[in-house]
């Protein structure tokens, strides 16, 4: 992947087929570290599925079987010298609970470090894909915060879905004010 | 802040349009968007169709959705264009194709040739 957003669009997807209601994505940066935490509250994985989710050759998926989404992120962080975790409770188990996390730190100042990128575009995508389901996402840049919560947006807007290509434009915009990008 | 009263106007402006979409799209487009599409380049050709079809009023009349891995990864981004019993597959879609589609295709009627799949394949 040539940006780290585009993991985390990738690493979010998979919340969605868990059948995650809220999918919170939570970035907080200092000088020297990225820290990426996406969490979900969707129907978790087995501890043996778990223990071998960061191997290519697990996935959920039928069609073929091979996932390569927690793999790819596992690389990403680990070339920098970071790291990456995923922790879960599956829902038979867990009635009330139930969920994945998957935590990744990468070094900023290595030279494999993959820049965050378009970031924006991946909130919008994932609105756009799925506007049933409610996102949270939290970038903390040192004193900087940019922050969406689509539970907010969702209360104002009633049975307009999300998906609304005019809603769409007021999230990206929305994001990128607070970014303070001028366009 | 972008105000949540703009918000409220987006709801009103909307309300009527839910209705007329009821009827349902009559043409779907589909971004693959597993691993193998988003590491391709499909996230910018996702948000090029979801621009055009609003910029362009088409946003009751095509539907713009996401799917995952189909099982050709070496034709990513794979764009699937459904109008009624017809499919049509264009393969290695960036946005500038995206674009095309949309005029040629989606309002124009004429699906690109040069683009899908059939010609990637010979």
């Amino acid at each position: 992947m040539k940006e780290l957003s585009l993991n985390i669009l990738d690493i979010a997807q998979n919340s969605i087929h868990a059948e995650a209601r809220l999918v919170r994505i939570l970035i907080t940066e200092s000088d020297e570290t990225l820290k990426l935490e996406i969490m979900d509250d969707g129907k978790g994985m087995s501890e043996e599925f778990l223990n071998r989710v960061t191997d290519p050759f697990s996935t959920t998926r039928t069609t073929r079987k091979v996932g390569m989404g927690l793999p790819l992120l596992k690389l990403a962080a680990e070339q920098t010298g970071g790291s990456m975790s995923v922790t879960s409770r599956e829902r038979a188990l867990y009635p009330e609970t139930h969920g994945t996390e998957v935590t990744a730190v990468f070094y900023k100042k290595h030279l494999d470090f993959t820049p965050l990128g378009d970031v924006i575009s991946t909130v919008v995508s994932l609105v756009q894909g799925s506007p049933e389901v409610d996102f949270l996402f939290v970038h903390e840049l040192g004193e900087k915060r940019v922050e969406l919560d689509t539970r907010d947006i969702r209360e104002v807007l009633g049975d307009v879905p999300l998906s609304s290509p005019d809603v769409l434009v007021w999230i990206r915009e929305s994001l990128i004010e607070q970014y303070g990008y001028s366009e | 802040m972008k105000s949540l009263e703009e918000l409220k106007a987006i709801r009103e402006r909307m309300q009527n349009k839910v209705i007329l979409r009821e009827g349902g799209a009559e043409k779907r487009i589909v971004v693959g968007m597993a691993t193998c599409g988003i590491a391709a380049g499909a996230r910018p050709v996702l948000n090029t169709f979801v621009e055009e079809i609003a910029n362009r009023g088409l946003t009751g009349s095509v539907e713009v959705s996401q799917t995952g891995c189909i099982g050709m990864c070496r034709f990513e981004p794979i764009v699937e264009v459904f109008e009624g019993e017809q499919r049509v597959t264009y393969v290695h879609v960036d946005p500038a194709k995206a674009k095309e589609i949309v005029e040629k295709h989606i309002v124009g009627g004429e699906p690109i040739v040069e683009y899908t799949v059939g010609s990637a394949e010979k």
